[in-house]
This record gives C-alpha cells, structure tokens and sequence, in this order.
C-alpha cells in the first residue's frame, strides 16, 4: 500500500446554485506504469447521486459497486431514493465497519448529488478512515495542493454550471502546469435535479510549463 | 371438528380463514376506543383509556399513547401488554435507521417493519398473533403528514380519519360524516372529542377517561409531537361542552 499510489488519482468536486460538478482522471496506474487512459472512477448510486472513487485497485471497485448495489435496493424496496447525505452517511458507516476489519478497504470517495426533494445540492468528502466533511469544494490526492487554493479564491455558492466548468477548468490547467503527473485527462459529470449529465471536457488543451 | 383450525395459526379453515387473526380482532374490538385525524397542518391521536377501577392509580402514564421516535407517534387499541413489545420493536428499528442514514425513518417505512413482524406471526407457527391494532400518525419530508392504521394480519394501509377498537364502526361513520378535507388541526381536536363522546358509555368526559396527543409544525416549521397534559384535555373539552360536570363528581 503505497501512499503515492491513490494520491496521484485526482478527484475533484464543485457544488453551485442548483449542481453539484464532478471530475475524476482518467488514467488507471500501476507503479510507474499506466495502463488505461479511460478509466472510469465514477459510479451512479441513484437518479440524484454520484460517487467518485480513488485508492487501492481492486478495493475501489468492489467497495463503490457495494455501494451502489445497496443504493439501489433500497430505491427498489421503497419506491425512493436515499438522499445524498442519507448516501454519505452510510458509506461512512460501512467504512467505518471495514476499517475495524482484519483487511479494510482502502478507498477515498466524493459524493455528489442534488437532494431529490430541496433541490439543494451537496457535496461529501470522505476518506478510508471513515472520515466524512459537507463540504462545497473538494478535491483528494495530490490534486488538494494545488485546487483548493484556487476553489477558495474563486469559488462561490451561487455559481451557474458554466461558472462552475470554468473554475474546474482553472483547476485542471493548473494541474496540468504543475502537477508532475500525466492523469491523462477527465471524466466531468454534473449532478442537477434532473439527473445526471456528462459534461464534454477538452482534455486535448496544452498547457504550458510557467 | 372446526376446533381442527382454530388452535393453529398457521392454518387455514377449509372456507380459507385464519381463525386466529380473527380472534384476535374480536379482542380489539373489545378495547377503549382510539380515532385518528389528519389534518392540513398536523394530525390528532385521541383514545379512551377503560377505568376499571377507582383505586387504581391514575395519570401515572400514557396507556394508549406512544412515542415512536422525533416524528411519529402511535395509538395502541388492543392488549397493552403485546403493544409493549412492538413499541419496543419499532423504536430500535427507527433508531437503527437514524444511525445508519442520520435521517429519521420515513413513516411507512416504520409502519411496514412493524407489519412485517404482524405478519410473521400469521405464518409461522406455534405462537399466537400479536392482539393489536395501532394508529400511526408522523411526518416525513416526502410525504409531509400522513395517518397509518395497522392490524393482527399484519395489512396497513393510510387514511385521512380512522379508528380502532370498541364501536370503531360507529366511529369510522361518525368520522365519514364530518371529515372536511383541509381541516385545520384545531377543527380537528373539536371533531376528535365530539366522536369519542358520541363512542363511548359515558356522554360526559373527563381527562382520566382519554388520551389526546398531536403532531404539527412550528412557525419555524419544526415539526413536534405533544402527549396532552390533564389539564389541556379538561380545556379542549369545556371549550366543547363535553366536559363532565365539577358537582356531579362530588357525589
């Protein structure tokens, strides 16, 4: 278990107005190799909710589908879904539950989502040692050194969704000009109450070394 | 030769019956009277408690009114002592799931795991069926108030104005009759008190003789749920005219 390894995973999230924004990177690594350039770090736990994933291979999958699955039986056995933060909850119990296990899962999750029925969106933070923050941004890995600093320069409340890709592209650039890692770009999905909608995102933009 | 099916549960009679879920609704209908009202800004639980006895200790507690969790509260009509049980029962489940999701449990979904646990005693042997039926009255985000009636089979089902227990019938019409949809909780009280009156022995009530307990929304729009003291049921029925006379108890 290597630190460097999920750290250099970069999951991002933004919540505005009435969205939550959700990017994660796409490339899967395995020590100094990547082996996938369109990895998908992200799983849909519901018509309102979104979980991105980094840490250990193997661990993540099998953790968010868990998730997932149990998200969806739910909906299925209560003609509703579980609110976002009724998610997040949860998945820190279930964390909390495998981090006092012989072999915890080592995982570091967003949760993004728009509350079915306030409308108001939210985003959590949660890490593989069950921690868990309501936060309007946040970022995990490597990724934090260099986005919050600008979140919280730019960031506000009540950002449109084209204000919010604008300050996720900010922050991918600035990870492209400093961060010594090739993510190989990212997946970017917006959670409204509508759904959730895949964001196009040019990952093919240079950008230049200060 | 029908003795065959009554002893089991589990049993249907050759005409499809389970003689044992109707027993156990005849034993309700024998308890004190329990009504419930939904109204536009809250929901009233009203039941009549039987005094069986002058030397028994009264106002020492709710015999007919609980606390299911911070949003829900229920009517019992039937045997207290069964009651006990899934009132228990209930209250561990919607604490279960505060912990798990730190969000209080949905109302139906708190009605339905207690009729789950009804119902496994209409199929699986050896035991008999619990001999209650409750009046469920909460609110949750999703569906704001709601009102659920239960029973021994373990069915459930949502209402705007129910009742359980003695001359439920009687009550059921009487509640027919003067439901206005879009009530105010206030209307309600009044219909609540002028129903027990007409269903029990008694025309004139007093507060030893029921329960009374609301849940409703502050200004704030905090949702509360309130076991009347004495006193306010004493007012809300001199408010109604029905409260029974000061001098008459004199002799």
């Amino acid at each position: 278990m290597y630190a460097d390894h999920s750290f250099r995973e970069i999951l991002l999230g933004i919540t505005g107005k009435d969205f939550t924004l959700m990017a994660a990177s796409k490339a899967a690594m395995r020590g100094a190799t990547i082996l996938k350039a369109s990895d998908d770090k992200t799983r849909q736990l519901n018509k309102h909710t979104l979980m991105l994933y980094s840490g250990e291979a193997g661990d993540t999958v099998q953790f968010a589908e868990y998730i997932q699955a149990n998200a969806q039986l739910y909906s299925m056995r209560n003609d509703s879904d579980l609110s976002p933060s009724a998610l997040a909850h949860f998945v820190r119990g279930e964390l909390a539950i495998s981090l006092r296990s012989r072999k915890p899962y080592n995982v570091n999750l967003l949760l993004g989502g728009v509350d079915p029925i306030t409308h108001k969106p939210s985003l959590y933070w949660l890490d593989y040692l069950a921690s868990l923050a309501s936060l309007p941004y946040a970022a995990h890995g490597y990724a934090q050194y260099y986005c919050l600093s600008i979140l919280d320069k730019h960031h506000h409340p009540d950002i449109t969704l084209g204000q919010g890709i604008k300050l996720l592209t900010m922050c991918i650039d600035e990870l492209k000009r400093r961060l010594p890692v090739d993510f190989k770009g990212m997946t970017v999905k917006a959670v409204t109450k509508d759904g959730i909608v895949d964001i196009e995102f040019d990952d093919d933009k240079v950008v230049k070394s200060a | 030769m029908s003795r065959r099916y009554d002893s089991r549960t589990t049993i249907f009679s050759p005409e499809g019956r389970l003689y044992q879920v109707e027993y156990a609704l005849e034993a309700i209908s024998h308890a004190g009277t329990a009504i419930g009202i939904l109204a536009k800004d809250g929901i009233v639980l009203a039941a009549e408690r039987k005094v069986t006895s002058k030397l028994l200790e009264q106002d020492t507690s709710a015999e007919k009114l609980y606390i299911l969790n911070d949003n829900m509260i229920c009517a019992v009509a039937g045997m207290t002592a069964d009651a006990n049980i899934l009132i228990n029962y209930a209250r561990q489940a919607a604490q279960r799931y505060l912990l798990t999701y730190n969000e209080d449990i949905p109302c139906e979904q708190l009605v339905r795991r207690l009729c789950d646990l009804k119902q496994g005693y209409t199929q699986h042997g050896g035991l008999r069926p619990f001999g209650v039926s409750f009046i469920y009255a909460g609110w949750d985000p999703q569906r704001q108030f709601q009102l659920y009636l239960s029973n021994p089979s373990g069915n459930y089902g949502g209402w705007k104005a129910t009742s359980a227990g003695a001359n439920n019938a009687s009550a059921q019409s009487l509640l027919k009759q003067d439901y206005k949809e879009d009530c105010t909780l206030k209307e309600a009280c009044g219909m609540a008190v002028k129903v027990l009156s007409k269903t029990m022995d008694s025309t004139k009530l007093s507060s030893e003789k029921i329960e009374f307990a609301t849940v409703g929304q502050t200004k704030d729009g905090k949702i509360y749920h309130r076991l009347w003291s004495a006193d306010e049921i004493t007012a809300l029925l001199k408010e109604h005219d029905l409260a029974k006379d000061e001098n008459a108890e004199d002799k």
